[in-house]
């Protein structure tokens, strides 16, 4: 499986989600904004974590009118996989490829720390090695993770089950003590209609190995992979 | 001819800080009466920040050379090879003069001019680190700065890309107004691809790199050599703003050019900007330096060529570059999109040439800008011994469960939670060792080596006793490093203290700077870096002597470590180190008597090696995972913090013979550890302890859910996690 990972001026966790990849058996290659292509023969199209032109706008609004984006759209259209994370979900969102938006974080500051979240379904591309309600272990690190949407889309969202993850305790209850950055809906992350576009807040790419904490993201990126067999 | 338009009457010359003696030498040096413009680069580089006029004569007392020092002081950063053809690269540096005026800038651009000294010299930037001391929280300034001083720090490394691992966060009246904001980072590069700011070849181009230069910082580094009065708030203007995201550019376009095989010397522009990084260029080299300001890349217009040569505008870098390389270097540095302009060359004349509009603003000679700057051997005194207080003088007001309970929960003990949540501290997916135990460990590239970092000092002992306390701090970061299985190699130091113009608080600089060098000769633990902050002090009133240790050490397998959570229920707790009692100036002392008094604890260095190097052996052969140095609070608050980070609880059964349980319990003796171990294993170590001539005695067992201290009511762990947990956030929102 072939991923392409975009790499934004500002872009930082495009390392970290390149050595999960690689990590799940992805060939894994860095792309620079200013392209117009993609890689030929990319599968999956990865729009890793950081600050994006510094977000000294909107998070993700230049990065999302980049020249490489129209690309990236096309590759969407056509069913291609895309995944967004943290700075890559406000990307998506800001790119028109996912619907709402990414506001301040309700205490009004950027937090890190180890969270769980609940996976809705595990009948994607990008969940198949987890089981549906699992509550997996891994972490944010996000000033504006505060999802939120107008209630058209978001009754949407639940109503054709797009709602990816949504943050929980560790024996997956939905609390409000675990949303800590305030999202409607407990929101941690969001498909497309055709479920070939994930967004989301928190970073599984961090969550690989048990020397750094756990592996609970493996699952992530094993999916996707496993998602093409091996070109014969 | 160097044409004067601006007469220098004295009062230019004391609004430029420097003294009418320093003026004269410097008259006596070039010949003449100065421009304006070489006005302004002599106090740049005479001010106490550059120069280091008051402290350089005791510095030199320090040890800086090791085996595996591949780069002691005087560069932008220390150099330590790690092995595997790799260097670690690091430093620390204070920005609190620009911190305590506007906190969240003065705090953001302290962690960019450290992160861009350790890129400068090649390094990827791979940690960061900080040591906060803000004043008490009584103070009506004090959650203001707290908040402001965090988010910065969080704002600048977050967004760059550098897991912010560890520091450390206190509070004292005697920061009220003036608080500590010193920022550690530690890089990564190859031995042979390491960068020096030493230029080289005559005729060979300068380029300026990175962002625009503008009005902002001008005459930074002599307001850092200045003490502070009610006016400093107007001093704004003088502190930088920062831009992590043009340096997370300049990071990667200057490691892509690196690589090019074009640079030849680089220099990034921090203190007294253009200036410096030029002079110290050029001296380094022996060459002249010649500078058309015109090719300036500015920011605003009508920029004079003071305020060019003055201006602390961040995230820039000055290089000499391989003749013929500029085109190859200019399109890596518009890729990223950032400035890139030839501004002068190297020259044989070893003069400082300025040009701006066709005219020179300043002709000086290079080498002796740095090398003749003043010295000065201070007068100091040596501060009074304290009496040592017994033990079982001390009367125990609270029961010792009171004691812990509200030790846990005061401002300086309390869980830091608050603060290092707002650090992105697990980017780049190495971090083994997040904050909240003795030192971080960050995995070397794909391992399986390690580095373990930390920073300390314990202000109160260097004010009582200067000496003692140097030595303590040194000792502390090496015992930390130990702590988790790390070899400790090397420190850097960030030296913040008082006027060096009154002999008392010079005497805390020349004793704490004699501690540390006797304690870094006998671990073995070398000075690479450091940074020396005067002048800590508002209307008369010093800060607390505060020399900070940032401590680097190699973990050979990442794997093998050791953390200070209990692991398991029914393992024997073990003291390894002997204990007196000795509650002068402990926090036990402190915050639960009501007394600032007496000795600090003496460290007896013999010991501390000899002890710190039994437990990293029981650490890297396995024997032991569980490990906590004991420190502020004693025995008593090493235990609840165990307690805490596993959600075991223990029972102490030992009893002292001959001090009281209070003194046992929180006295602050040094050299020791906490160890937790399988009981089968805990005879063999008590054993093994015994043949080194170490004292070692097994205090009780880990288990259950209540911590329960000899004779005292249990303290369940969730109350002890509350009370841990709530000051801080309860503080900062206004309810503590």
């Amino acid at each position: 499986m072939k991923s392409a990972v975009i790499v934004f001026p500002g872009s930082n966790r495009e390392g970290d989600v390149v050595r999960a990849l690689k990590q799940a058996g992805s060939d894994a290659q860095k792309v620079w904004h200013a392209e117009t292509e993609l890689p030929k023969g990319t599968d999956l199209v990865v729009l890793p974590g950081g600050f994006s032109y510094g977000d000294y706008l909107r998070c993700g609004a230049i990065a999302g009118r980049a020249a490489v984006m129209d690309a990236v759209r096309a590759h969407a259209a056509r069913g291609g996989l895309v995944l967004g994370i943290c700075n890559g979900f406000q990307i998506l969102c800001e790119s028109g490829l996912l619907p709402g938006i990414l506001m301040r974080n309700a205490n009004l500051k950027f937090i890190c720390h180890r969270q769980f979240l609940k996976v809705e379904r595990n009948d994607t591309a990008f969940t198949r090695a987890y089981a549906q309600g699992q509550a997996i272990d891994v972490c944010v690190a996000h000033g504006e993770g505060n999802y939120t949407a107008d209630a058209e889309t978001l009754k949407r969202l639940e109503g054709e089950g797009l709602v990816a993850f949504r943050y929980c305790d560790a024996y997956g209850h939905v609390t409000a003590d675990a949303n800590r950055n305030g999202s409607m809906n407990s929101i941690a992350g969001i498909y497309s209609d055709k479920l070939n576009v994930l967004g989301m807040m928190p970073h599984p790419e961090n969550l690989i190995e048990d020397l750094v904490g756990g592996t609970d993201g493996r699952g992530l990126f094993e999916s996707l992979v496993s998602s093409f067999p091996r070109a014969a | 001819m160097i044409r004067n338009d601006v007469a220098i009457t004295p009062e230019l010359v004391k609004e430029h800080g420097l003294k009418p003696d320093e003026y004269d030498r410097f008259v006596k040096l070039i010949g003449r009466e100065p421009t304006l413009t070489e006005l302004g680069i002599v106090s740049a580089m005479w001010n106490e920040h550059c120069s280091y006029k008051s402290s350089r004569i005791h510095l030199r007392g320090l040890p800086t050379k090791a085996p595996w020092v591949i780069q002691g002081p005087g560069e932008n950063a220390g150099v330590i090879d790690i092995g595997d053809g790799l260097a670690c690269i690091f430093k620390m540096e204070s920005h609190n003069h620009p911190s305590f005026i506007e906190p969240y800038q003065g705090a953001a651009t302290g962690v960019g001019g450290i992160l861009r000294d350790v890129f400068t010299m090649g390094a990827r930037p791979i940690a960061a680190l900080n040591f906060l001391r803000f004043g008490e929280p009584d103070h009506p300034k004090t959650p203001h700065l707290v908040s402001g001083v965090v988010a910065g720090i969080g704002g600048y490394g977050n967004s760059f890309g550098v897991p912010t691992v560890g520091g450390s966060v206190g509070f004292d009246k005697r920061y009220n107004g003036n608080i500590l904001v010193n920022a550690m980072a530690v890089g990564l590069a190859r031995t042979d691809e390491i960068f020096y700011a030493k230029a080289t070849g005559i005729g060979n181009p300068i380029v300026y790199l990175g962002s625009k230069t503008g009005r902002d910082g001008i005459h930074g580094a002599t307001m850092a050599s200045a003490e502070f009065d009610d006016a400093s708030e107007e001093k704004r203007p003088t502190v930088q703003v920062g831009d992590p995201f043009a340096e997370k550019l300049l990071l990667e376009a200057c490691l892509e050019l690196m690589k090019s095989g074009a640079v030849i010397a680089i220099q990034d522009m921090g203190a007294a900007g253009l200036t410096s990084s030029a002079v110290e260029m050029g001296a380094k080299g022996n060459l002249g330096v010649e500078l058309d300001l015109d090719k300036v890349p500015c920011r605003e217009e009508g920029m004079t060529a003071y305020e060019m040569m003055l201006s602390e505008s961040q995230e820039r870098m000055l290089m000499v570059l391989k003749p013929g390389m500029e085109k190859e270097a200019e399109a890596i540095f518009h890729k990223w999109g950032l400035d890139f302009a030839v501004i002068g060359k190297t020259t044989d004349t070893l003069r400082f040439v300025i040009k701006h509009q066709g005219e020179v603003k300043a002709d000086l000679p290079i080498k002796e800008l740095g090398d003749e700057a003043p010295v000065y051997d201070r007068p100091w005194v040596e501060s009074p011994k304290q009496p040592v207080i017994a033990p079982d003088s001390v009367e125990a007001p609270l029961s010792e469960a009171e004691a812990l309970l509200k030790l846990v929960g005061s401002p300086d003990q309390c869980s830091k939670r608050w603060v290092w949540e707002q650090y992105d501290h697990l980017i780049l997916g190495n971090t083994v060792q997040a904050p909240g135990g003795d030192a971080a460990i960050v995995r070397v590239e794909d391992g399986p080596k390690g580095l373990a970092l930390t920073t300390d000092v314990t202000p109160r002992y260097c004010e009582a006793d200067p000496f003692e306390g140097g030595k303590q701090a040194v000792a502390e970061a090496w015992r930390n490093i130990t702590a988790v299985g790390g070899l400790p190699l090397a420190i850097t130091d960030n030296l913040n203290f008082a006027s060096p113009e009154r002999p008392e608080s010079m005497g805390q600089f020349v004793g704490c700077l004699r501690g540390i060098g006797e304690a870094c000769r006998a671990l073995n633990f070398p000075v690479v870096s450091g940074n020396v902050s005067l002048y800590n002090e508002t209307n008369g009133q010093g800060i607390l002597p505060t020399p900070a240790i940032g401590g680097v050490g190699l973990v050979d397998d990442v794997t093998v470590n050791a953390s200070i959570a209990f692991r398991n229920e029914g393992e024997a707790i073990i003291l390894i180190g002997a204990t007196s009692g000795w509650l002068g100036q402990s926090i036990y002392l402190r915050d639960v008597c009501g007394r600032e008094e007496g000795a600090p604890p003496p460290v007896d260095l013999v010991q501390e090696k000899r002890n710190g190097d039994f437990i990293r052996q029981l650490i890297r052969s396995g024997q032991v995972k569980t490990v906590h140095d004991c420190s502020d609070g004693g025995i008593a608050l090493a235990l609840a913090e165990m307690a805490m980070a596993g959600n075991v609880g223990a029972e102490i059964t030992a009893v002292p013979e001959n001090m009281p349980l209070h003194a046992f319990l929180f006295g602050e003796d040094q050299a020791r550890y906490l160890i937790a171990v399988d009981e089968d294993a805990a005879a063999d170590i008590l054993y093994e302890a015994g043949a080194l001539g170490i004292p070692a005695v097994t205090l009780g067992m880990t288990g259950g859910d209540s911590l329960i201290l000899p004779g005292q009511q249990a303290i369940s762990v969730k109350q002890l996690k509350n009370a841990h947990e709530s000051w801080l956030p309860e503080y900062m929102a206004g309810k503590a």
